[in-house]
């Protein structure tokens, strides 16, 4: 018996754990193509920004790897025979496999300009990338980013670490349009700039112009031309689905799985951000791209691969990020489109949330504080939380724990509501009881 | 601050140093290793946030290193009830 994970993402190495809780006995491969094997690849910004040591990206050491006794093969799967339940390799010999999990995640959707290839256009996907970047980013030099999203300004804080003078180039009239609100874009866009960060709205690159097979400048819609002499984009990210492809699974945007992350075909398993996972609660499947999410679905799929029939259950996303060096927590449904059974409240700043108790506390220490509040019927659905961390994880835990908030929704939704104040006090209130 | 201010934080960070411990939000956590590359002692305080443990070291000086690098606010202090009821 010999099970093989294809990826070295998070979501396979939780798999290898779940498999090694209950299994002690037969042979685990994880196979993979990235050279570095397992590291944070959301560490990457840090590393980006000077926060941290490449070294420090590692979470595990050798010792933690031989106590979960699998072999690590370094090498790209070049396709899978479902039939005779064997991997064929570019430079190794084929490997066979009983029970096999796909995370091999996503990788950055190509920029498609003419001079796209030219040295010095860059994206960030792996820890070669991130170096690429170091490498090429000189203080007082000229960088244009483009893209969205937390990636894009990843990018723009890394290369403003450097030293570099950066340009960010938005197609829009704002920052990340369908998850924050005017406002939370507006307070990272002033931010930017006290950054000296270049803005541009409305704008995209027509052309990348080079000089000596090297970025020199970008062109735009109207003609202007903008030097640069690095050009870092980040405009999506798409699912690595070629092995599936080829394997005749099932697919949409993702690799379709059910409730277990079983894909179409016996014995091949999918988890992480190549999956597109069947949720029983809304009958949809939904793709997710987040390190939790990941982590959970390589856990389930390795409990089903060694025989425990468990069901992957979604909880409302939460992720927690920098922006232009405030710190967000976004939790559940924020954006996007108009749900008619919602109703958004959004103020800006209030006095007594910033004193909860000790035990509450995150992070404190912020100048900008921003909360919002999206309210169902019964529960809050979801939260933005920008600056002044202390309302994050009560709203965390009311979100996610989907706790009856009807003793204050009239309230919540009042004008003029002091949001942080109201949720201050409930929470505090119901924990004081419990 | 002046000297005053100094003065006054000091009561609530002793009471963080005496009955705290750093209690990690496993969600919230993608395992970068601020926290564990800024200990000053050598806790891997990133294994916990993984297993979703306190931070039960008995070399931690709950000196707060951690808590505040962490650029995702996974970590926190939570009182230990060894303490708990006494203070109150």
């Amino acid at each position: 018996m010999r099970y093989v994970v294809i990826g070295t993402g998070v979501a396979g190495m939780s798999a290898v754990e779940a498999i090694r809780s209950m299994d002690g006995e037969n042979e685990i491969v994880m196979a993979g193509d990235d050279p570095h094997g397992y590291y944070s690849r959301p560490g990457l910004a840090y590393y980006l920004s000077g926060e941290l040591h490449d070294k420090a990206l590692y979470p595990r050491t050798d010792a933690d790897y031989n106590r979960l006794n699998f072999h690590f093969v370094k090498a790209q799967v070049k396709s899978i025979h479902k039939e005779s339940h064997t991997l064929e390799f570019d430079d190794r010999n084929p490997l066979s496999y009983d029970r096999l999990l796909l995370a091999v995640g996503a990788q950055a959707m190509p920029l498609k300009v003419p001079g796209a290839t030219l040295d010095g256009v860059l994206k960030l996907d792996h820890l070669e990338d991130a170096r690429r970047i170091l490498k090429a980013a000189h203080r007082g030099r000229a960088a244009v980013v483009i893209g969205g999203g937390i990636t894009a300004l990843e990018l723009v804080e890394g290369l403003l670490a450097h030293g570099m003078k950066v340009r960010y180039l938005l197609r829009g009239d704002r920052y990340w349009s369908n998850v924050l609100d005017t406002q939370e874009s507006r307070i990272v866009e002033a931010r930017l700039q006290e950054e000296s960060v270049t803005l541009h709205h409305h704008a995209e690159i027509t052309e990348v112009l080079g000089k000596s097979g090297h970025v020199h400048a970008v062109r735009l819609p109207d003609g202007q031309i903008l030097k640069c002499d690095l050009l870092a984009y980040a405009i999506g990210i798409q699912p690595r689905l070629e092995l599936a492809k080829g394997a005749g699974l099932a697919l949409d945007r993702g690799i379709l799985v059910n409730e277990y992350l079983q894909t179409s075909v016996d014995d091949i398993y999918a988890a992480g951000d190549v999956a597109q996972v069947y949720d029983p609660m809304t009958g949809r499947s939904v793709m997710d791209s987040l390190w939790h999410p990941a982590r959970q679905q390589g856990y389930v799929a390795g409990l089903n691969m060694a025989g425990k029939r468990t069901v992957y259950s979604k909880a409302a996303p939460l992720n927690v990020t920098r922006l232009a060096g405030l710190t967000t927590t976004i939790i559940g449904t924020v954006g996007g489109g108009r749900d008619d059974d919602l109703v958004g409240i959004a103020r800006g700043d209030s006095e007594t949330w910033r004193e909860l108790p000790d035990a509450a506390i995150a992070q404190s220490g912020f100048e900008v504080n921003r909360v919002r509040v999206m309210v169902g019927e019964n529960t809050l659905t979801g939260a933005v939380i920008m600056g002044d961390q202390k309302l994050s994880l009560p709203l965390e835990k009311m979100i996610l724990g989907k706790v009856d908030i009807s003793p204050i929704r009239e309230r919540l939704l009042a004008p003029g509501s002091r949001i942080g104040d109201v949720i201050t006090e409930f929470w505090t209130s119901r924990n004081s009881k419990n | 601050m002046g000297i005053l201010g100094l003065f006054k934080r000091e009561p609530s960070r002793h009471t963080v140093l005496a009955a705290g411990q750093v209690v990690p939000d496993t969600a919230r956590c993608v395992q970068c290793g601020i926290c564990t590359f800024n200990c000053p002692v050598g806790i891997d305080v990133r294994a916990h946030a993984w297993r979703g443990e306190a931070v039960k070291h008995s070399t931690c000086l709950t000196c707060g290193e951690c808590v505040s690098r962490c650029p995702r606010g996974v970590l926190r202090f939570e009182r230990t009830d060894l303490f708990r009821k006494g203070e109150e």
